[in-house]
């Protein structure tokens, strides 16, 4: 058996979850910093890709990085090209995921108590050692839950993937794309193995997401014991 | 040496606009909550930037809208110690107060340093712990260790023990009062609590809706209010209408009674301020017949409500506060108060 769409839909997944991690935090922390009206606007605008079917999504980006299209035919002098190239389904499921990464992240930003950064800066704590040093692990739960979430999402991602870089098996095949393809050429049992194969992802990364909530229950629920001592 | 603050600030409909001076020693910012005393704070930490005006701590300039400066936090050189302390709840009392140093020290230096803080805030033992497994009273002494071991020219503490139970609040002052004398810098103390700003301050600006009421010391502040508002924050009871009718002698309409006084008054007499304890049943000054209306126990004393005879109807009940040792078989029909103890306000 062929296991390239394991292995494909792996690295996309992985791939776009780290780039959203990055760009969801940094967007989150300056979107939380904003003034309300300009805040509701911009967030509207990134939460976007949540609501939209995937087709929709998969439109944009082939009218914006399509072979014959300005940004596409720019890349492309690069040698970057999205169309066809699992590359293509990195973007796409980065875009699809962005606002699961972002939302969360931004949440765990909001209710973060600002004068833990104030009492940074007075101790003379440059602003770079407050960002990762003490913010980023105050929001550590949030941004930990928004990455799980970005990673399962981009995993299952079909609709703009398949627009965006169809189905070559070898090339860009994934999990979702090779079920639909084996379940259209009548492959029963072909589609079966793979949808075995993504319940068991799947149920790999919940139980490691229980594991860490879990872990960090007990040490709460230990630590409020130790005060009431 | 000392700080100058004089600063503007708008924020919506509220508007900050204060002017002080302070030598060494712990200078109080005693007002309501909600008066812009944190603000003020956040100001001089330069968390928040004003409008206009100056800060200035010990010749070095740390804001001015005229000439364009205004440094950041990290280079004023102040210790905050907020309200909730702010420890960073992802490290341990070691790393918290390793975050308090300055970059110029070596690893050696710093060693030392924090082994004499944790003993001199009594925190032996305790530098493994998280702040979340630390008493409130720990808390605190992390957070003024933190501080201090930046050494820094200025502290500020924004109101110090209204996180902390009562019965170790009074315990904690004398200790912040040991170690205020200690750092022998300035320090400024924001606080709505005016036993608070007795123990510890030796000078207090009274802040009420964002700009100085009163500057005074703080024995003098207590003993000779002058202004309504201090008599209010410094607990005055009685605060009652009166006029002037001689240097010695007022009059009180809504009591219907004229009062002897010891200091020649000044003109623009408004009011008078009797503390609740300063009626006496044998004084023979300002002595006058008596109605009581009602009275409440406390642990420790009593407080009674009472009328003067010709007391107009309008007007509110006297207190009258006294320890419970005193307390008399049968009601006084007389009180009487000493001609020192009628506060004079003005204007």
């Amino acid at each position: 058996m062929d296991l390239f769409p394991l292995w494909n839909s792996l690295r996309i997944a992985t791939l776009s979850a780290v780039i959203v991690f990055f760009i969801g935090i940094f967007a989150a922390y300056y979107v939380s910093k904003l003034r309300p009206f300009v805040k509701g606007v911009i967030d509207v605008i990134l939460t976007l890709p949540l609501v939209l079917p995937p087709t929709v999504i998969g439109y944009f980006l082939l009218v914006t990085v399509g072979a014959r299209r300005p940004l596409g035919m720019f890349l492309e002098q690069f040698g970057v090209r999205f169309v066809m190239t699992w590359q293509g389904g990195v973007l796409a499921a980065a875009v699809i995921a962005f606002p699961l990464m972002y939302r969360t992240a931004r949440s765990g930003f909001e209710s973060f108590d600002e004068t833990l950064a104030y009492a940074g800066q007075t101790l003379g704590l440059s602003n770079r050692f407050i960002f990762w040093r003490i913010r980023m692990p105050a929001c550590k739960q949030g941004i930990i839950a928004g990455l799980v979430l970005a990673f399962a999402r981009a995993l299952g991602e079909f609709g703009a993937t398949s627009m965006l870089i169809g189905y070559t098996p070898g090339r860009t095949a994934t999990i979702a794309t090779t079920v639909f393809h084996l379940w259209q050429v009548n492959d029963e049992q072909g589609a079966f193995v793979w949808v075995m194969i993504n319940l068991a992802i799947s149920a790999v990364v919940l139980l490691a997401v229980n594991m860490i909530e879990r872990k960090n229950g007990y040490l709460r629920r230990y630590q409020k014991e130790i005060r009431e001592i | 040496m000392g700080i100058y603050v004089d600063i503007k600030k708008r924020l919506g409909k509220f508007n900050l606009d204060v002017c002080f001076e302070s030598k060494d020693g712990v200078l109080g910012l005693l007002g309501a909550s909600g008066c812009g005393k944190s603000m003020i704070l956040k100001c001089i930490a330069g968390i928040e930037k004003p409008d206009a005006g100056k800060i200035i701590l010990d010749d070095k300039i740390l804001f001015d809208s005229a000439k364009k400066i205004n440094l950041p936090p990290q280079k004023r050189k102040l210790g905050y110690l907020f309200q909730s302390y702010a420890l960073f709840p992802n490290m341990d009392v070691r790393q918290n107060i390793l975050c308090g140093f300055s970059g110029a020290q070596n690893q050696q230096e710093k060693e030392k340093a924090l082994d004499e803080v944790l003993e001199l805030m009594q925190l032996q033992g305790k530098d493994k712990h998280r702040p979340h497994a630390l008493s409130g009273g720990q808390q605190q002494r992390v957070a003024l260790a933190r501080i201090l071991v930046g050494n820094p020219n200025l502290i500020m503490l924004d109101e110090p023990f209204s996180a902390l139970d009562s019965h170790l609040r009074e315990r904690l002052q004398i200790q912040m009062q040991a170690l205020l004398k200690q750092f022998g810098k300035t320090v400024l103390l924001v606080t709505h609590n005016m036993d608070e700003a007795y123990r510890l301050c030796k000078q207090i600006v009274l802040i009420e809706d964002g700009t100085v009421g009163v500057f005074k010391n703080t024995k003098d502040l207590f003993f000779n209010p002058e202004s309504r508002q201090a008599a209010i924050l410094t607990g005055c009871k009685n605060i009652v209408a009166a006029r002037k009718i001689s240097a010695h002698e007022l009059e009180i309409p809504s009591w219907g009674i004229r009062f002897q006084v010891d200091k020649p008054l000044k003109d623009g007499l408004c009011a008078v301020a009797i503390r609740a304890h300063y009626f006496n049943t044998e004084a023979n000054w300002n002595r006058f017949p008596i109605v009581f209306t009602g009275e409440l126990e406390e642990p420790y004393g009593y407080i009674y409500t009472f009328r003067y005879e010709n007391q107009q109807a309008e007007s509110e009940d006297i207190w009258w506060k006294f320890p419970k040792s005193r307390r008399a078989m049968e009601k006084p029909k007389e009180l009487g108060i000493s001609n020192r103890n009628i506060f004079p306000l003005y204007e």
